[in-house]
């Protein structure tokens, strides 16, 4: 093992993710403690390896241009066997998801999940992970020191990782992709919607505490007194409740209103990232210990369905 | 067409957290324990798939706090058969690691071609079970996954990215598949199903090894997030709050009058 740190880079069709630039601000400086270097490694999209000049080397790897998990993990379980890194960062999107597990099983280093912190502490690395959707904050210890940290989006910021720079490109050989049991069909963009959140001043947001379909209506009052549209978490759009072009979060749109007004929203991190950045957040939630207030400027556990009639009367006024 | 959904057991996230005396864990004591909301997406899917193909589903899991109440309402809703893998589960948190060790183990000696569980977990600090499994394995895997359609030996997966983007993509079976959503609502268990699937009292139990893997962790403190920047509570009626919020957003020009 080395005192190198990895930063897996991401791509989606609209270039490197914010995600990526997180995380090698947060290896630049493990890295440093360290003594090691920053090497980004960048599967199938050569391309962009010169957007990652905060790096000191990067790594590309030929793969299909298509994203499959059984592919990607081929190309970077080879790459973190044979450079042996101290540790690995990934984001926990939808290839953290798929890969970081199938990885530290593969290459047997342990994995923390959920991590929203990072530090140096000799030669390991002290992670802060946000457990129990977001009620709980665990500080653990790598013991073998080769690890792996699936990292929240929005833990650490970007413009640290934006650096400009000429870091060592390197054209690692791909290893044999035959037999591969996974095939790519298609891509589909996501529906585009009736209503564009992400351009409201207001948006007025709907969890689950909600509790059915039939209550959506009392907050669509409130909403349109304020002329405002309805935003919604993840339960409310895959129940079909609300169109998914609704959906605030890691899954669905990030929004940046004046104000985000929230009821029955526990504040998941996975909602959370998609609106902690709002100007003002209110939020409504009986739970008084729920995740959400950790985000919101100002919160009440007032009950939903005796706070939105007051609301709707008042700003109909 | 064989189906296993593994299920497991969390805290309800509704409740009030409390820390252990060594500091390094949760308090289980007074928590009530629910089915992982997207182990229950995971089945619904399954039930999608038995109604469209007649596949038989079985609903399996280890020995996790109220975790026969979740295997009879899987029975309840549909599952053929329940089986409760006995003997992994010590005395606090399971790993995921120890989880997927138990579940290889036992997979391995039967013939199931979709295995498919939740995308992740509220307590999984130490990895998400679905790739692990995969991995160990040696299967296909995909997670973060809103659809599966599955014909003899191959299955056509939905697999969803940020901002809803989704792709496509063809596995062949076995194969193992995290659920984000099924692609209907999670139907309900009558009562009376629920009932009469724990008198019948059908889950089979199966002794297993303590599991020798472990995740490598070394929890030093557990801890609620810290108070110094958590929101200034509104406190009063509903009226006195609503006049509070009102009054914000007036202050910012976001209410006329
Ligand atoms: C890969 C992945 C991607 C995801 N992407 C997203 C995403 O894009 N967006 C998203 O939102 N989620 C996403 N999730 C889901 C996320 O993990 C949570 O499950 C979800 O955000 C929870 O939604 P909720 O807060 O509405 O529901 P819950 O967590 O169930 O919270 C409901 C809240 O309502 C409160 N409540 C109940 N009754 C009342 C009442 N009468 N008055 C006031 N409050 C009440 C309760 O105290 C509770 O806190 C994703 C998950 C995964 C795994």
């Amino acid at each position: 093992m080395n005192n190198d740190v990895f930063v897996i880079a991401e791509h989606s069709d609209a270039g490197l993710t914010d995600a990526t630039f997180e995380l090698l601000g947060a290896a630049r400086r493990l890295a440093d403690a360290w003594g090691g270097q920053v090497v980004a490694v960048i599967v199938g999209n050569a391309g962009v390896a010169g957007q990652l000049g905060s790096a000191d080397v990067v790594v590309t790897v030929d793969a299909p241009a298509d994203y499959t998990s059984e592919a990607h993990e081929r190309v970077l379980a080879g790459q973190v066997t044979s450079r042996d890194p101290r540790l690995v960062l990934m984001s926990m999107s939808t290839q953290g998801l798929d890969l970081a597990a199938a990885l530290s099983a593969t290459c047997d280093r342990p994995l923390v999940s959920y991590v929203v912190g990072l530090e140096p502490d000799g030669d390991a690395v002290v992670a802060t992970a946000q457990i129990y959707g977001g009620k709980i904050m665990a500080e653990v210890v790598v013991e073998s020191q080769a690890a792996i940290c699936a990292v929240i989006a929005g833990s650490f910021p970007a413009d640290a990782g934006r650096g400009a720079g000429s870091p060592a490109v390197e054209a690692a050989d791909a290893p044999a992709l035959d037999g591969l049991r996974t095939t790519f069909v298609a891509r589909h963009a996501p529906d585009a919607g009736d209503v564009d959140i992400t351009v409201a001043d207001i948006l007025v947001a709907v969890g689950r505490g909600i509790g059915g379909e039939d209550d959506i209506e009392l907050v669509q009052e409130f909403a349109d007194a304020l002329g405002a549209p309805v935003a919604a978490s993840r339960p409310i759009t895959d129940n079909g409740w609300l169109p998914k072009s609704r959906q605030v979060g890691k899954s669905g749109l990030k929004v940046k209103p004046r104000a985000y007004l929230m009821f029955g929203i526990s504040g998941a991190p996975e909602h959370l990232e998609g609106m902690r950045d709002a100007e003002l957040i209110i939020a409504c939630n009986t739970d008084e210990q729920a995740p959400v207030f950790d985000v919101a400027h100002y919160g009440t556990t007032v009950d939903l369905f005796d706070l939105l009639p007051e609301l709707t009367e008042r700003a109909s006024a | 067409m064989r189906i296993a959904v593994l299920l497991k057991q969390v805290p309800d996230l509704v409740e009030e957290f409390e820390i252990d005396d060594a500091g390094t864990d949760i308090d289980r004591e007074f928590l009530t324990f629910l089915l992982n909301e997207f182990d229950n997406q995971a089945l619904e899917e399954a039930l999608l798939i038995k109604d469209a193909t007649g596949a038989t589903v079985d609903v399996v899991a280890l020995d996790d706090p109220e975790v026969d109440q979740a295997l009879y309402t899987a029975i309840a809703k549909g599952a053929d058969r329940a089986i409760k893998l006995t003997g992994a589960n010590g005395d606090g948190w399971l790993s995921t690691h120890a989880r997927a060790a138990v579940y290889a183990g036992w997979l391995t000696g039967e013939s199931y071609d979709l295995v498919l569980t939740g995308v992740q977990a509220a307590d999984d600090l130490d990895g998400q079970l679905a790739p692990m499994l995969g991995a160990l394995l040696d299967v296909p895997h995909v997670s973060v996954v809103v659809g599966v359609e599955a014909a003899d030996g191959t299955a056509r997966i939905r697999q969803e990215f940020a901002g809803g983007a989704i792709s496509e993509l063809d596995v062949s079976l076995p194969a193992v598949v995290g659920v984000q959503a099924a692609g209907a609502e999670p139907r309900y268990a009558a009562i009376a199903k629920i009932r009469q699937a724990q008198q019948e009292g059908n889950v089979d139990e199966v002794a297993v090894d303590p599991p020798a893997a472990a995740s490598g962790l070394t929890i030093r403190r557990m801890y609620p997030p810290e108070k110094s920047d958590r929101a200034e509570m509104l406190s009063g009626s509903e009226a006195d709050v609503a006049d509070r919020i009102i009054a914000l957003l007036r202050e910012r020009g976001l209410v006329q009058g």
